[in-house]
């Protein structure tokens, strides 16, 4: 197991309402889970507690049977990326972009591999021009394209997606899923969660499938398989 | 022709020309004009002009009466201290009241700021530049004369500095919020993330400072300055006062405006390095 969230729960800053509700969940090597569920259920908080992003009201993640505190974080953080819905670029080009996160403290180590870059860029259709073009003038697929290329040049261990094609169409929403399966593929520990609204793309990326409702996980981990997605998006 | 203008110079060099109430209303109903030019122009701030005569009028006789009684000779230095508290402690809360986005605890870092910060420049200008002496009865710093004046020019300028920044950082972290998660989703340490936010509020508020420092002496004569001359004293020994001034408020706002922003953003970033934006609420 290498990530596991034992009884997470996050409540409203105001109320006393549960956004998220009592949630227990375990990622191991090789998980492909597909997270469903309408909006407003709590998907993307689950993601976000996955992720550390926020404090938890109880509960606690732990990476490899550990919790995760303080200056493990960031750490934790290059091994565990979590792609927002709508990922802010603040750099000004595409490359500036990719390079950013090698500023990073955490990823002082590695170097930025244009060549790579420029390799997954291929695979979703963009030539390598794409690397030089202001970040203003990119549509909001381009931006989730240049997310995810900057997140799989990490190479984390899990990634944690946010409906990554939700501003993409048809043939490039496909080649992303073909790109995500590569770097899958690359090593046998890797693993993802994956929130989705299109039930097509749920089958086709999901090996296992939960779904929330409510802040809560309603349907039992590790249960379904395959093909065996529930509606409800 | 020149000669008894001379005369007039020197005799006033001794002594400043008492203003009688009959004088000051003379300067007060100049604010006829500022009322006139509202109403012409409807801009419907007469009211506000009238209150604000009143007020600056009723303070400035009210703080002149409290210092008199302050300054008389034997007074007690524990009235001195009370005095610069309560100075310190309005300038913490008024840099705070101009803002509109604020986080719990921010009075509580806006007065220790402020309090830290100007009672150290305060008490190096008077220790270590001065160096008041005083009388057996009655130790050096609370001499009010130096203390006050000097505490009050450099919380006044701090004000503005802590209030500048604060307002910076936190419209900066609100409409930036999505860049802040992305790096720390990537793995950036929250000062990794924040840096940027804190470093734009601290220059924000340190800015004012070295511009009034450009201009001084140019445009306009500053206010001490003026004050001491009108006093009496020697205009180089109140350039000197002057330039001592600068550089105190220079280096109070710079070190009150860099402990407000640390202090917002360990309260706005959790030590797991989450970034925490619901904690910057907007007041009406």
């Amino acid at each position: 197991m290498i990530l596991e969230a034992d009884h997470i729960g996050r409540r409203h800053p105001d109320g006393q309402a549960w956004l998220l509700d009592d949630v227990t969940l375990a990622v191991e090597p090789g998980t492909r889970l597909v997270l469903t569920g309408p909006s407003g259920a709590g998907k993307t908080l689950l993601l976000r507690a996955l992720a550390r992003l926020d404090p938890l009201d109880r509960g606690e993640v732990r990476y490899r049977g550990q919790a995760i505190h303080h200056d493990a974080v960031p750490r934790y953080r290059a091994s565990v990326i979590y792609l927002h819905q709508r990922a802010a670029l603040m750099e000004d080009t595409v490359e500036a972009a990719l390079r950013r996160p090698y500023a990073l403290n955490v990823h002082r180590q590695r170097m930025f591999d244009g060549r790579r870059a420029a390799e997954m860029l291929f695979t979703v259709g963009r030539d390598a021009a794409f690397l030089e073009k202001k970040v203003a003038e990119l549509s909001g697929g381009e931006i989730q394209i240049t997310a995810l290329v900057r997140a799989l040049q990490l190479d984390p261990t899990i990634l944690l997606f946010d409906e990554p094609t939700a501003a993409l169409d048809g043939p490039t929403a496909a080649s992303v899923e073909q790109l995500i399966d590569r770097w899958l593929a690359e090593s046998a520990q890797r693993a993802m969660i994956w929130v989705s609204h299109n039930e097509a793309q749920a089958q086709r990326v999901g090996h296992t499938a939960l779904h929330m409702e409510a802040g809560r996980l309603v349907r039992a981990p590790h249960a379904p398989s395959r093909g065996t997605i529930s509606r409800g998006a | 022709m020149i000669s008894p203008c001379i005369e007039y110079v020197a005799n006033t060099m001794q002594q400043p020309i008492e203003l009688s109430a009959w004088q000051l209303s003379v300067a007060v109903s100049l604010i006829l004009i500022s009322a006139a030019i509202s109403a012409a122009l409807r801009l419907g701030l007469g009211q506000r002009f009238l209150l604000a005569a009143v007020r600056t009028t009723a303070q400035l006789l009210l703080i002149g009466y409290v210092l008199k009684w302050l300054f008389a000779p034997g007074r007690g230095w524990y009235f001195v201290l009370a005095m610069m508290s309560a100075m310190t402690l309005i300038a913490g809360i008024s840099a705070v009241r101009r803002n509109d986005r604020r986080y719990n605890g921010i009075w509580v870092d806006s007065i220790i700021s402020m309090w830290a910060t100007s009672w150290l420049m305060t008490a190096i200008a008077l220790f270590g530049i001065v160096q008041v002496q005083g009388a057996a009865t009655n130790p050096s710093w609370c001499n009010p004369r130096y203390a006050i004046p000097l505490l009050g020019m450099i919380l006044g300028n701090t004000i503005s500095a802590v209030s500048l920044s604060l307002d910076r950082l936190g419209h900066e972290l609100a409409s930036k919020r999505d860049q802040v998660e992305t790096l720390l989703a990537l793995g950036a340490t929250r000062w990794e993330s924040g840096r940027w936010a804190v470093q734009q509020a601290v220059r924000v508020g340190m800015v004012p400072t070295i511009n009034t420092m450009m201009v001084a002496g140019l445009v306009s004569l500053p206010g001490m300055m003026t004050g001491q001359m009108i006093a009496g004293q020697d205009p180089g020994q109140a350039a000197r006062y002057q330039i001592m001034i600068m550089f105190l408020m220079a280096a109070g706002t710079s070190l009150g405006t860099f402990s407000v922003v640390l202090l917002g953003y360990r309260r706005l970033f959790t030590a797991d390095h989450q970034f925490q934006p619901g904690r910057l609420r907007k007041v009406q």
